[in-house]
């Protein structure tokens, strides 16, 4: 029989400028990467412009900088947009990206007709997991549609919306919840969908358009069974729900990037092997096989990968695909018991949880209500207490910790990507130039039409395509939304989620126990409970670290503040004074630690609370840390960390040790 | 004692970071404390005090959301807004997750940061979710440096009648088409709202029918003759907190009822009897059953506490004295 056709090989990447990024994407493109996948800067998915005071230490940090149509040049620069099938990773800010886009497209003199690629666009999952949301939810929802219905008409090869499953599985999501709050999130825009075109109108070509992107973790025979019921599920909905009955239509189209929870930061080289097995999960069975793969790099726990570390990635892609049999068979799985036993296990919990959530009120108000959120924290509360307990094993972690010393991480660079501080200003200034260049009235109008639309509940494309064309920066634009349409915090699912801790058996009660007392007495020498600002400052979202010691604290007896993601450093540093804390904890995953950091413990000396300790936790390099602990920092923290109780009785330590 | 001299000094100048030393410092549990804290105690006593408004009600009515509505209606009228925050303890590890509600929905400032609004949370003492020990004390020190108090329990278990005792006035928050108004009327407890607070008006027909049945319930109450009398009577308000709509109104009406107690004396009689049965479960809780027993009783004790606050001793010194004379009594048993 024919070889299958491979699928999509990506690379997640951009970072530092977009004509760093664009170099990049021509290295990746000319050693067989064959689509683009683009990572954007914190900045530029929440709707700030690098020169904004909550851009700090975050411009091109975790992707590219992108504040208007120039940059948009630049990033696609001699790179074909009309044969290219383009992958943007962009939720509260996509129909912004979209519409840069497509402005890029026809200034090119490129149809929007051709234009291929997904943009995410599932800000449901940002409420839950990565926290780059802007405006409430139910006008997410909204923002969302409109892209949705916008790209079906106009840019109709184009996948509108990837409903993430990534990411609640990086935040502890199980197979099943993985499959139920996924499903749940596209049930509520295929209705808001169904609202807006109106009673009757054929959903076909909208159930179509919607794919998905989907985590794939370790225990991939697992991970197969889950594809298979996550498309069977799908098929169900369009058919049951929405009167799909094309079979084309039906059928359940997902991209994948494996799974960076669970690679670890001691013994790196462990990950490609992780990496490679994950990969199997998503293409081992033809009729559940990914429409297209991104793989982490091995060292992702330690900092930014190189290009080297990519091109690593992409090789396991192309070894998988042109070298093994993988794509000479058909189905392996078909008449498996064994498998067929488990998917439909997972359909049928998955199926009853999102009823529940329907129950509820749908994705929407579970989410408002911190329910799903609380399931997950919980979720990963347990994986984590496993971990800690041994009973689930992670090799060169918990178990097989001897090693001998890795030549792959001794280089100068210490083993990952730095990047150039310099290149931030430079960004900056490119900005203020091109703010000089446009013409403020045709700005000043587009932003007053969009204002409007945004207003009215028209169609944000539209008037968003000729903001960009007319040189709207992506800050403005963001502004806009925040002004008409309002800001928002997600419930931090705290509140709601028990901890799993106090089932283990009499040896960790034991332990706990002596944590507990610890901490009591700690409140003898202090005069009151311990109390611990878990703070998350930055623009990063990824807030399962700083969620899951706020809970641990509150267990072993802390009293705990927690005010959920993207503190400025005033509010953290307003927050450690007006709450009387003994010990301020920062949670930051983005790398602009050496930039926040250094600036919340003057604003605390300044304040009055130089004698506070802080403590730092996150993906920090080796030097870095040093430079932390140099600048006045207690502790700090990285993945490889992950005994919590241990973090704990550390931080008791840094307490006692405290001049009253 | 130059470091108290100099805190009191911050205090009456309303500095942000004396307030929360001070606060810090109330909280202190250490017996070699205590001197200090009758000194702030009696210092913003001395000071204006700010209005204190207690928001409680059922988990999920809306209580947080309908607090920031207030800060921010309070602050665009230029009023200072202090906020202490009650959250329940654990009560495996009496550990606590505290905060995670207003902070964030100013936006004033730099960096986000209104220094105009100051939030304190506190855990709440034991499993029953009254108010925590110190709380009177930090509410009372927070109305002397700041326009307005907004005190926020978790209105569940005795903290609904703690904060009555601490609030000038008492909101209820209660949910539309929740059952809340139903429970809340079955339940009777007329003592504590001054005001009732249907949230999420911009649900529409179900605020507003929820807004009726209150008004019904009430009415029925006035002719059973529970009520406590026009001055008493519980005003119905129902807001959005999303939209603003009647926050407004509901503003208004608290600083009406509030002055309207003023001018009646009515807040010094509601602060007195607060005063006293908070004063009382302080030494209920020190000396237990046994110990009230031994002090004469029920009535022996709160009329002795009612002396003593009367004679404008704080309702925390006042419980003190009472405890130390029975610890006194106590240590002459020790063989």
């Amino acid at each position: 029989m024919p070889k299958d056709k491979p699928w999509i090989f990506r690379t997640y990447s951009g970072h530092s400028t977009p004509e760093a990024s664009n170099t990049l994407y021509r290295t990746n493109l000319a050693k067989g990467q064959t689509g683009l996948s683009v990572a954007f800067d914190l900045p530029t998915q929440t709707g700030f412009d690098s020169d904004a005071p909550e851009a700090r230490g975050e411009v091109g940090k975790v992707g590219v900088p992108i504040g208007h149509l120039g940059d948009m040049r630049a990033l696609f620069d001699q790179i074909p947009i009309e044969k290219m099938n383009t992958s943007m990773t962009i939720n509260a800010t996509a129909p912004w990206l979209l519409a840069l886009y497509v402005a890029l497209a026809e200034e090119r003199g490129v149809s929007p007709r051709v234009l291929q690629g997904t943009t995410q666009n599932d800000v449901l999952k940002e409420f839950l997991a990565r926290g780059t949301y802007v405006a409430p939810p139910a006008a997410s929802v909204r923002l969302t549609v409109d892209v949705v219905t916008y790209t079906v008409e106009h840019v109709p090869d184009w996948n509108p919306m990837n409903v993430c499953s990534y990411h609640l599985q990086e935040a502890g999501a199980t197979p099943v919840q993985e499959l139920a709050y996924s499903l749940a999130n596209a049930i509520q825009v295929l209705d808001a969908t169904r609202a807006r075109l109106g009673a009757g109108a054929d959903l076909t070509s909208v159930f179509a358009r919607l794919s998905f992107f989907v985590n794939a973790g370790i225990r991939f025979v697992d991970e197969v069974c889950k594809m298979r019921a996550f498309g069977r599920l799908w098929e169900r909905l369009g058919r049951e729900r929405y009167g799909v009955t094309d079979e084309k239509a039906l059928r359940f189209r997902y991209g994948v990037q494996v799974n960076s929870l669970g690679l670890t930061e001691r013994q790196p080289e462990n990950n490609i092997v992780r990496i490679v097995l994950e990969s199997l999960g998503v293409t081992l069975s033809k009729n559940a096989r990914c429409r297209a793969l991104q793989l982490p790099a091995w060292n992702e726990a330690l900092g930014l990968p190189r290009p080297w570390d990519q091109q690593w990635s992409l090789r396991i892609q192309q070894v998988l695909a042109y070298e093994t049999d993988l794509l000479e068979h058909e189905d392996l799985f078909e008449g498996s018991l064994v498998v067929e036993k488990r998917v439909a296990e997972l359909c049928a919990e998955a199926w009853a949880e999102v009823e529940e959530v329907l129950r509820r009120g749908g994705a929407l108000a579970a989410i408002e209500s911190g329910y799903v959120k609380s399931k997950l924290v919980e979720s990963n509360a347990t994986r984590i207490a496993a971990i800690e307990r041994g009973e689930q094993i992670v090799v060169g972690v918990n178990k097989f910790g001897e090693t001998a010393e890795s030549p792959l991480t001794k280089g100068t660079d210490g083993g990952i990507m730095v990047v150039d501080p310099a290149l931030a200003a430079r960004q900056i200034e490119r900005l203020e130039q091109h703010r000089k260049a446009r013409s403020q009235g045709a700005v000043d109008a587009a932003l007053a039409e969009l204002r409007r639309v945004l207003a009215s509940g028209e169609n944000v494309m539209p008037a968003s395509i000729a903001a960009a064309k007319a040189g709207v920066t992506t800050g403005e634009w963001g502004k806009a939304l925040r002004d008409v349409v309002g800001d928002y915090r997600a419930p931090t699912g705290l509140a709601g989620a028990s901890v799993a801790s106090a089932r283990g058996n009499t040896q960790d009660a034991a332990r706990l126990e002596a944590l507990r007392a610890r901490v009591r007495g700690l409140a003898a020498k202090l005069g009151r409970p311990a109390k611990l600002l878990v703070g998350k400052p930055g623009l990063d979202g990824h807030s399962n670290g700083a969620e899951q010691i706020a809970l641990k604290a509150r267990d072993v007896g802390f009293e705990v503040v927690y005010d959920g993601i993207r503190s400025t450093p005033e509010s953290l540093v307003a927050s450690a004074l007006e709450e009387g804390v003994h010990l301020v904890g920062l949670s930051i995953l983005s790398g602009s630690h050496l930039e926040l950091v250094p600036e919340i413990l003057e604003r605390m000396t300044k304040a009055g609370l130089g004698d506070v300790p802080v403590v730092v936790g996150g993906i920090i390099p080796d030097a870095d840390a040093k430079t932390l602990l140099a600048r006045g920092v207690r502790r700090v923290y990285t993945p490889k960390d992950f005994e919590l109780e241990a973090i704990m009785a550390d931080l008791v330590d840094v307490l006692a040790g405290q001049q009253p | 004692m130059q470091r108290l001299e100099a805190l009191l000094e911050g205090l009456r100048a309303r500095d942000r970071g004396s307030v929360a030393r001070a606060l810090n410092l109330l909280e202190d549990r250490r017996p070699a404390q205590r001197e200090a804290q009758r000194a702030l105690v009696r210092a913003s006593a001395a000071m204006a005090r700010g209005r204190v408004f207690g928001v409680t009600g059922p988990p999920g009515a809306g209580k947080s959301t309908l607090c920031s509505a207030l800060v921010r209606a309070f602050r665009a009228s230029g009023r200072r807004v202090g906020v202490v925050a009650v959250d329940p303890s654990s009560v495996n590890s009496g550990g606590a997750l505290l905060g995670d509600r207003l902070r964030i929905l100013t936006h004033e400032g730099p960096g986000g940061v209104d220094e105009g609004v100051f939030v304190r949370s506190l855990a709440a003492g034991g499993a029953l979710g009254g108010l925590s020990r110190t709380a009177p004390a930090c509410v009372d020190l927070l109305a002397a440096a700041f326009d307005v108090v907004l005190v926020e329990t978790v209105g569940v278990g005795q903290s609904e009648v703690d904060v009555a005792r601490v609030a000038d006035l008492t909101l209820v928050a209660v949910q539309p088409a929740s059952g809340d108004a139903l429970q809340f009327l079955k339940a009777g407890i007329l003592e504590i709202p001054d005001v009732l607070v249907v949230t999420k008006a911009d649900l529409g027909d179900p605020a507003r029918r929820a807004v009726g049945d209150l008004r019904h319930a009430l009415a029925v109450a006035r002719e059973a003759g529970v009520d406590r009398g026009a001055a008493d009577a519980v005003s119905v308000c129902a807001v959005s907190s999303e939209t603003g709509e009647g926050i407004a109104d509901l503003v208004a009406t608290l600083d009406r009822r509030w002055d309207a107690l003023e001018e009646g004396d009515g807040l010094a009689i509601r602060r007195f009897h607060g005063g006293v049965a908070l004063a009382f479960e302080t030494v209920a809780r020190r000396v237990g059953e046994l110990g009230v027993d031994a002090l004469g009783g029920e009535a022996t004790v709160r009329a002795r506490l009612r002396g003593l606050v009367a004679m404008e001793l704080p309702s925390m010194e006042a419980a003190e004295t009472i405890v130390d004379e029975a610890v006194a009594a106590l240590r002459t048993l020790t063989p």
